[in-house]
C-alpha cells in the first residue's frame, strides 16, 4: 500500500527543525496549506514568574514593560482555560478503543488487533476495550472526568497530514485560512497586552493560536544557555563577569552601535542568571511520569503557571510520540499513548489538588484516525479518529457513537459521528460563553454536543 | 567625483577592515592589509570592479562530509548562500546580493530553486543599474509567487506586488494625503502589472512562468496622474520617474553602509547622479569613500555578516547543517526574511539574537578547543589575549575592551590556588578568551 511516510516525516522534520531553532514557522511542501500564523511578527522576551524565555507574536508595538503590565492586569480573573494536546501523525483510534467483539475488526486487523480481555472494557459500550496502556483514561472516564469522541472528523476527509492538521488548527476546511480557531477566540476574549492568553508550550507558535490582532506567546525553552566550549569551573563564572564588564565599558563610550552591543551583552548574561534555576523550581504536588521527554515537565509547569495565576486562556502543546504508524505500529504505540495519558491524568490530579480543576478543560486530538485495514505491520492514513475531553466539569459521556466497521467510507475509512467544528462550537459557547458564529465559519450548520455536566 | 566629500585620513589596515566589513563579510587573514596597500581609491575600485571571481576555500558539506543539497534538504538553501559569503573573493557583489535580499525581501516560496535563482539575480546584477534590476525582480519567479504576481489577472487584479513595489521597493510609505501614491494608484498599478501566469504541476509545483497577453488588462490606467495603456515595464518606469524615488533610493542604499543619515548636500548630489541612468556604481563609489564611513560611528554588523565574517577569519568552510538554524537564532537566515519589508536593522541585537551570535562563536571555537592538559603554565595575560586575537585574524579592539580581556586574564591567574592548576586554568582561559573576543561589542560592530 502507498506509504505517506515521506510526506509526514518531511513535514515533521520541517516543524521540528523550526522547533530546534526555537523560532519561526517551518517551510512547507508545495500544495500544502501554509500554517496559520506564518509570518506573524515575533519578538523574544524574558518574563519573570518562572516562565523562562518567551516569544511574543503579534505585539510588535509593545515593549516588555507594557506586556508585563498587561499580564499583571489580566491576573485574578479566574477565567476558564482550554488546553489542547495534539497527537501528531494520525493516532490509531481503533487501538485506543478497540472493537474487540467485532468480526470485521478481527478480519481487518489479523496481526494488529488487541486480544479480548487484555485491557479494561469501555464503561459505556462493553463491545469496546481500552488499550492496556490506556488505563489512566479508563479510570478518568469511569470517574466521569473524561468524555470520549470515538469517531470525530469531517465531510470529505483529507488524508494529508498537513492539510487535515491545518483544518483542525484553523477550525474550518479552508487551506487559505491564516488564523487559528483559538487565535480568533483570543481576538474576541483577549486583551491587547497579555501574550499569555494564548500560550504554545512547544517552542514555537502553534498555528491554532495564530491571532489577527491580539498578542500570543510561545515558551522558547526553559533554558537560556550560553555555553563556551572548554570552559568550566570558576573560569566560566569569571568569563561571564568579564562579558558584562567588557559590555558595560562600551556603554559609556558614546558610540551608539558599541553601546547597544555592550548593553545587550550585559543583559544577556543577567538573563542567563535569572533563568538558570527555572525547571528545578517546580515541585508538583502529585507525581508525573518519569520520562526522557519534556511532556510531563511541560504539563507540570503548566499546572504551576495556572496556580501562579498566570492569565492563560488557551494552551497548545504536542503530545509525546509519533503516531504516523505505517509500520511497526506496536513498537511505539503503547509507550506513546501510555506516557501521554498517564501524564494527562497526573495533570488532572495536580489541578484537582490545587483546586483549579474546575477552571481547566483539556482537549486531546489528532489530525485523523487510521485505516481500519492494517497494511503489513502498521496502518495507513484514515479519516475519523478519536478525541478526548478531560476535566472535572465534563459530562464524561461518549459524544457520537462508535460507527462500527461494517459501513466504511469510499476510501475504506471510518465514518465520523461527530464533527470537530461542532466540538469547537460547543467549547466556544459552553466553556467560553462566546458566540461560535464569530469564530467558526458556518457555525450554525454544526450540531453542538452538550459537553459540560 | 570632486563634488562628493572623500575621506582623506589614513587608510590603514583598520580602515580597510572597516571597509571590508561594511562592503563585504569581513577580511580573511591578511586581506585587510593587502587592501590597505591599495589606498582608498584603489581599494574601492577593487570592490566595484572585482576581477577573477572565485570561491576560495573548502566546498560546503554537511556534518557527514556530504555535499550540500540546496534544492532538497532543509536549511541547505541557507547553507548555499552562506557558503558564497564565506568563500567569495568579490565581497561587495556578495554583500549587495544580501542587501538586495533585504530590499526585495522574498520569503519561502516553496521552491528553493526559485529562491536561489533570485539570489543569483542579485549577485549578477547587484552592482549594475537599478532600472534593470527592478525589471528583473518584477518578473522574477520567486517574486511572482511571493507577491502574487501570478495571481494578478485582468479579471481579478491582485494588489500585492503593486503596493510593495511602491511602498517598499521604490517610493516609501504613503501618507494620508496620498503621497507618494494613493490607493487608486495601487489599484491602477495592479492592473498594469497583470498578465503573468504559471502552471501548477502536481510533481514539480509551479512551472512555465510566462507573460500571457490574454491575462493582461490592456485598458487605460491612470498612475500618478499620467494615463496610458500601461504594462508591467511602464509600471516600473513610472516608479523610477516618480519625484519621490531618487531620494528614497539614495537614503535606503546609504543606510546599508553608514548608520547616520547622509548630509543633505551629499544626498542631493547622490540623487542627481543616480537619476541620470539609475546606475549603482557611482553611488556605491561615493558612499564607500565618504568620510562618514571611516570617521562616523560604528555600525552593528548584520547577523549574517557577523557569522560569515567569523568563518572567513578562521578560513573555515561550511561543514555542518547547523549554520542554517544558527543564522536563524542570530536573527537573519537567508531566504527567510521576517516579512516583505525585510529585516529590521534596529533589532539586530537583542538578548535572543545575542545568544544566537554566542552559539555561532561556540560552534567555531569548539573545533579548536584546548585540552586542559599540556597547556603552557607560564603564558601571561597579555600573551593570552594576543593569542585569542590571532585566532580571530587580529581584529582591532577598543582599548577598554583590550583592558577588560587582560583583566580577565589576571582574574583567572588569581583564581589559581594549586600548582597543578597553572596549566589547566590557562587552557580554560584561552578557550574563554576566544569567546570573549567573539562576543565583545567590538566584534558585533564595524
Amino acid at each position: 500500500m502507498a506509504c505517506h511516510c515521506n510526506e509526514f516525516s518531511r513535514a515533521h522534520l520541517l516543524r521540528s527543525a523550526a522547533a530546534e531553532a526555537g523560532r519561526g514557522l517551518p517551510s512547507i511542501e508545495p500544495g500544502m496549506p501554509l500554517p496559520a500564523g506564518t509570518g506573524l511578527n515575533r519578538r523574544s522576551f524574558m518574563l519573570r514568574a518562572g516562565l523562562g524565555m518567551m516569544s511574543v507574536y503579534g505585539a510588535s508595538k509593545l515593549g516588555l514593560g507594557d506586556l508585563q503590565g498587561g499580564i499583571a492586569k489580566a491576573q485574578g480573573t479566574q477565567a476558564p482555560i482550554l488546553v489542547t494536546v495534539f497527537m501528531d501523525g494520525g493516532m490509531d483510534s481503533l487501538s485506543v478503543l478497540a472493537p474487540v467483539e467485532d468480526a470485521d475488526y478481527r478480519r481487518l486487523r489479523p496481526d494488529l488487533r488487541l486480544a479480548q480481555g487484555i485491557g479494561p472494557s469501555f464503561l459505556e459500550d462493553q463491545s469496546l476495550m481500552w488499550h492496556p496502556r490506556a488505563t489512566a483514561f479508563n479510570l478518568l472516564h469511569r470517574a466521569g472526568k473524561l468524555s470520549v469522541l470515538p469517531a470525530i472528523g469531517y465531510d470529505s476527509p483529507d488524508q494529508s497530514h498537513f492539510t487535515s492538521r491545518h483544518f483542525w488548527e484553523v477550525g474550518e476546511l479552508d487551506a487559505n485560512e491564516r488564523t487559528g480557531w483559538m487565535g480568533r477566540l483570543i481576538d474576541i476574549i483577549g486583551t491587547d497586552d497579555n501574550p499569555l492568553q494564548g500560550l504554545s508550550l512547544d517552542g514555537w507558535l502553534s498555528p491554532s493560536l495564530a491571532t489577527s490582532s491580539k498578542p500570543v506567546a510561545a515558551i522558547d525553552g526553559s533554558s537560556y544557555d550560553l555555553w563556551a566550549p572548554g570552559v568550566w569551573s570558576e573560569v566560566e563564572s569569571l568569563m561571564f563577569d568579564s562579558v558584562q564588564e567588557i559590555g558595560r565599558a562600551s556603554v559609556g563610550t558614546g558610540d551608539a552601535g558599541m553601546a547597544t552591543a555592550g548593553r545587550i551583552a550585559d543583559q544577556s548574561v543577567t538573563l542567563r542568571e535569572q533563568l538558570a534555576p527555572f525547571g528545578d523550581e517546580i515541585l508538583p504536588p502529585v507525581p508525573y511520569p518519569e520520562a526522557d521527554h519534556w511532556f510531563p515537565q511541560n504539563m507540570s509547569a503548566l499546572a504551576a503557571m495556572i496556580a501562579a495565576d498566570m492569565p492563560i486562556r488557551c494552551v497548545s502543546v504536542s503530545a509525546p510520540g509519533g503516531y504516523d504508524t505505517h509500520d511497526n505500529q506496536e513498537d511505539s504505540f503503547g509507550d506513546d499513548i501510555g506516557l501521554t495519558f498517564d501524564t494527562l491524568a497526573a495533570f488532572q490530579a495536580d489541578l484537582e489538588l490545587r483546586g483549579l480543576a474546575g477552571r481547566v478543560l483539556t482537549l486531546v486530538y489528532s489530525e485523523f484516525g487510521r485505516r481500519p485495514e492494517q497494511n503489513a505491520t502498521g496502518t495507513d492514513h484514515g479519516a475519523a479518529g478519536a478525541a478526548f475531553l478531560m476535566g472535572s466539569r465534563v459530562r464524561g459521556e461518549m459524544v457520537g457513537e462508535f460507527p462500527g466497521l461494517a459501513n466504511l467510507d469510499d476510501d475504506d475509512n471510518l465514518r465520523h459521528t461527530s464533527d470537530f467544528r461542532g466540538l469547537y462550537c460547543s467549547l466556544l459557547e459552553q466553556w467560553f460563553d462566546v458566540d461560535a458564529g464569530a469564530v467558526i465559519p458556518g457555525a450554525s450548520s454544526f450540531a453542538r454536543p452538550q459537553l459540560l455536566s | 567625483m570632486a563634488s562628493f566629500p572623500v575621506y582623506g585620513g589614513e587608510f590603514s589596515e583598520k580602515e580597510a577592515a572597516r571597509l571590508l566589513w561594511r562592503a563585504g563579510f569581513g577580511p580573511k587573514p591578511g586581506e585587510a592589509r593587502a587592501l590597505a596597500a591599495q589606498g582608498l581609491s584603489g581599494a574601492v575600485a577593487s570592490l566595484l570592479e572585482p576581477q577573477d571571481a572565485r570561491l576560495v576555500g573548502p566546498e560546503p558539506v554537511d556534518e557527514d562530509g556530504n555535499p550540500i543539497a540546496p534544492f532538497d534538504l532543509w536549511g541547505h538553501d541557507a547553507l548555499w548562500w552562506i557558503d558564497k559569503m564565506v568563500r567569495s573573493n568579490q565581497p561587495l557583489v556578495e554583500r549587495m546580493a544580501l542587501n538586495w535580499h533585504d530590499w526585495f525581501a522574498t520569503g519561502d516560496v516553496n521552491s528553493a530553486r526559485y529562491s536561489i535563482a533570485q539570489a543569483k539575480l542579485f549577485r549578477k546584477r547587484g552592482l549594475g543599474s537599478f532600472e534593470k534590476l527592478l525589471e528583473k525582480v518584477t518578473t522574477d519567479k520567486a517574486m511572482l509567487v511571493w507577491l502574487s504576481g501570478i495571481d494578478n489577472t485582468r479579471w481579478s487584479p491582485n494588489e500585492n506586488y503593486a503596493r510593495e513595489l511602491m511602498e517598499l521597493f521604490t517610493l516609501g510609505a504613503s501618507d494620508d494625503s496620498g503621497y507618494p501614491y494613493s490607493e487608486e494608484d495601487v489599484r491602477e498599478q495592479a492592473r498594469a502589472l497583470t498578465g503573468w501566469r504559471a502552471d501548477w504541476h502536481e510533481d514539480v509545483g509551479l512551472d512555465n512562468f510566462r507573460f500571457d497577453p490574454s491575462y493582461h488588462d490592456g485598458g487605460t490606467k491612470t498612475v500618478f496622474g499620467k494615463s496610458g495603456k500601461f504594462g508591467w515595464k511602464d509600471s516600473c518606469q513610472l516608479c523610477l520617474e516618480h519625484p519621490a524615488h531618487a531620494r528614497y533610493f539614495v537614503e535606503k542604499l546609504w543606510s546599508y553602509f553608514i548608520p547616520v543619515p547622509a548630509p543633505e548636500a551629499t544626498r542631493l548630489e547622490l540623487e542627481r547622479k543616480y537619476k541620470r541612468k539609475y546606475e549603482l556604481k557611482p553611488l556605491l563609489r561615493a558612499i564607500l569613500k565618504h568620510p562618514l564611513l571611516y570617521e562616523g560611528p560604528a555600525m552593528v554588523k548584520p547577523p549574517m555578516v557577523f557569522i560569515a565574517g567569523m568563518l572567513r577569519a578562521r578560513e573555515r568552510g561550511i561543514d555542518r547543517d547547523s549554520w542554517a538554524w544558527i543564522s536563524d537564532l542570530a536573527g537573519q537566515r537567508p531566504f527567510r526574511p521576517p516579512n516583505v519589508s525585510g529585516w529590521d536593522e534596529e533589532r539586530w541585537l537583542d538578548t535572543s539574537s545575542f545568544r544566537g551570535r554566542w552559539i555561532a562563536a561556540s560552534y567555531i571555537t569548539r573545533e579548536d578547543e584546548f585540552d586542559h592538559e599540556g597547556y603552557s603554565t607560564t603564558e601571561t595575560p597579555a600573551e593570552a589575549v594576543d593569542k585569542a586575537l590571532q585566532y580571530w585574524a587580529d581584529p582591532a579592539l577598543e582599548s577598554h575592551t583590550r583592558d577588560g580581556l587582560e583583566q580577565f586574564g589576571r582574574n583567572v591567574e588569581e583564581a589559581i590556588e594549586a600548582n597543578w592548576q597553572r596549566g589547566p586554568h590557562r587552557a580554560l582561559r584561552q578557550n574563554a578568551l576566544r569567546i570573549l573576543v567573539a562576543t565583545a561589542p567590538d566584534m558585533q560592530t564595524c
